[in-house]
């Protein structure tokens, strides 16, 4: 993966335009790695860095947005319609890959500081993040991958912050992602674009790595590798404090 | 105080979880029945997934049946004769019912078709019981002895069998297509099938209502035990932490709803439930009728 990675950002410093070169991010993240124990209700991550240049800097507005991504999925969309009285499921679209968690941050509106093809080269918006089967049953897939985008912002999954990248002398900017309580585990990619007059001048990859650790990794573990014991293991917990709770009910009850 | 689940993956208030279970644990003493048509949705809506609200609310069944039938075996209003009769029925239909549900999951729809069993038997359980509570209920005050050793094509059967505890002295079939179809719906519908067995037994069998209750529980773990280890093996979404949170407050509720059940009048007992049953019916089948607000679902993908 980090191999792939390294080749990519290699690719783009040839493909990008001659200034890329001459500007650079030098960046940090608070914590690279989540760790969700019992009480985890959360976390918030600092993403923060500065622009290195070898010339002086260039007229343009400097711009910065700053993405996190959780793993992708595959799922399936399903469309209610009415039928004989009822609502029932009818179309249904299967989404090739959508992020479990998506996150964007910019120092000014999305718009202004990256144009249309780079955001559809690059994969940077909420919309160009989510791939989406083309089905022949259904008319029109757009309305599906817009229910995902509208179902995953509402729970909070989904959210672009607009102004939140706060940048200081045209060199230092931070900015705050916020990671709710429900994520998914696994490696949160983490992207950081230096743009200007809405072209990528530099880029910039970080892995945040989102892990179960303590009782929930166990939990987790036993249930995935041996789910006969763990299976088991839940009864037995279940009848056990069966019997527990009500002896002590009665005791309580008995004084 | 939040608490991550680690199967459900989600963060929840542990205090919500023991309250949830405690108010479920009241009704399933009370009425004998496992609780989990209500446990289930509630569920849902405090953002478990449901995958894992069926296969753990099984689990926490099992737990807060136990002591419920702990309570019953103290007082001998157990018919274990009888509990082990319909289990072999119910066995049978939890195997057929799997089946059946694998065969509505390939051909699609399968949501509907539960959401509609439920409709459809919530109804007709709630309904008839309702009807039937309220008519005793009138009879009993104007002092008149309701009858109930009727004899009907259920005594009329081969392979009797004396249940000293009901006492009933009967044919093994009716209690065994009861436990089969029992079994069947429990597999369709995620439930243990207590507020199916209850009007069942009361009604087709001709069980005294006191006894009913402890024998419902008794089979209900059984049949929750198999389904809990059928999602633990096949799914992996049985959650233990939420199925402990859920069970120490069921367990209490349990005790507590056991106790206020004896000190309550059969026919006051029915009419409770029935209601409970037929809002749950209501509630379900407005789902159906009526526009959702959202009309998109994200499932998980890949067949």
């Amino acid at each position: 993966m980090k191999q792939l990675l390294t080749l990519l950002a290699a690719i783009l410093a040839v493909t990008l335009p001659a200034r890329a070169q001459d500007e650079s991010i030098v960046a940090g993240l608070s914590q690279n790695v989540v760790s969700i124990n019992a009480t985890f209700v959360g976390s918030e991550i600092l993403i923060f860095g500065a622009v290195k240049r070898e010339t002086p800097a260039p007229d343009d507005e400097l711009g910065v947005a700053v993405v996190v991504e959780g793993p992708s999925q595959q799922i399936t969309v399903r469309r209610k319609a009415k039928r004989m009285g009822i609502w029932v499921n009818t179309d249904a679209v299967e989404v090739q890959r959508a992020p479990s968690f998506y996150a964007i941050s910019t120092s000014a509106p999305f718009d202004e500081i990256i144009g249309e093809d780079i955001d559809r080269a690059m994969h940077i918006s909420i919309p160009e993040s989510i791939r989406i089967f083309y089905s022949e049953e259904v008319d029109d897939p757009e309305n599906f991958a817009e229910a995902v985008i509208r179902i995953r912002s509402n729970a909070g999954l989904y959210k672009i912050d607009e102004g939140a990248v706060n940048i200081s002398e045209d060199t230092l900017f931070d900015t705050r992602i916020q990671l709710p309580a429900n994520l998914t585990e696994g490696v949160y990619k983490t992207r950081i674009f230096l743009t200007r007059d809405g072209e990528i001048v530099a880029n910039h990859i970080a892995d945040i790595d989102v892990r179960k650790v303590g009782l929930e990794r166990w939990l987790y573990n036993l249930a995935h590798e041996q789910a006969l014991i763990y299976g088991l293991m839940s009864l037995a917990i279940a009848i056990a404090a069966g019997w527990g709770a009500s002896a002590i009910f009665r005791l309580i009850l008995r004084s | 105080m939040q608490i991550y689940l680690p199967i459900a993956e989600v963060s929840v208030n542990a205090f919500l979880l023991l309250g949830l279970g405690g108010l479920v644990g009241v009704l399933s003493g009370m009425f004998g029945v496992g609780g989990g048509f209500l446990m289930t949705p509630l569920l849902f809506f405090i953002g478990i997934p449901p995958a894992v609200a069926v296969a753990t609310e099984a689990n926490q069944i099992v737990a807060s049946s136990f002591s419920g039938v702990l309570a019953h075996l103290k007082r001998k209003t157990v018919d274990i004769k009888m509990g082990v009769v319909l289990q072999i029925g119910g066995l049978i239909g939890a195997a057929l019912g799997i089946q059946l549900f694998n065969y509505l999951k390939a051909i699609g729809q399968v949501d509907l078709l539960v959401k509609l069993s439920y409709v459809i038997f919530l109804g007709i359980v709630g309904g008839l019981m309702f009807i039937e509570s309220v008519r005793a209920m009138r009879k009993s005050s104007k002092g008149v002895v309701p009858t109930r050793r009727k004899h009907t094509w259920v005594h009329n059967l081969p392979f009797k069998m004396k249940f000293r505890a009901s006492g009933l002295y009967i044919s093994a079939i009716p209690p065994i297509l009861v436990g089969v179809l029992v079994g069947v719906l429990a597999a369709i519908m995620g439930v243990g099938g207590g507020f199916i067995m209850v009007p069942a037994m009361i009604y087709i069998l001709g069980m005294p209502t006191k006894v009913v209750v402890g024998t419902s529980l008794f089979q209900i773990i059984i049949t929750t035990a198999f389904t809990t280890m059928m999602h633990a093996t096949t799914n992996y979404t049985v959650d233990v932490a939420l199925a402990v949170l859920l069970l120490v407050g069921g367990v209490i509720g349990a005790q507590i709803g056991t106790r206020i059940g004896v000190k309550m009048k059969a026919e006051q007992l029915r009419v409770l439930l029935a209601m409970m049953v037929l809002a749950v019916c209501i509630k379900l089948g407005l789902d159906l009728l009526l526009m959702p607000s959202e009309l998109y679902t994200l499932g998980s993908g890949g067949h």
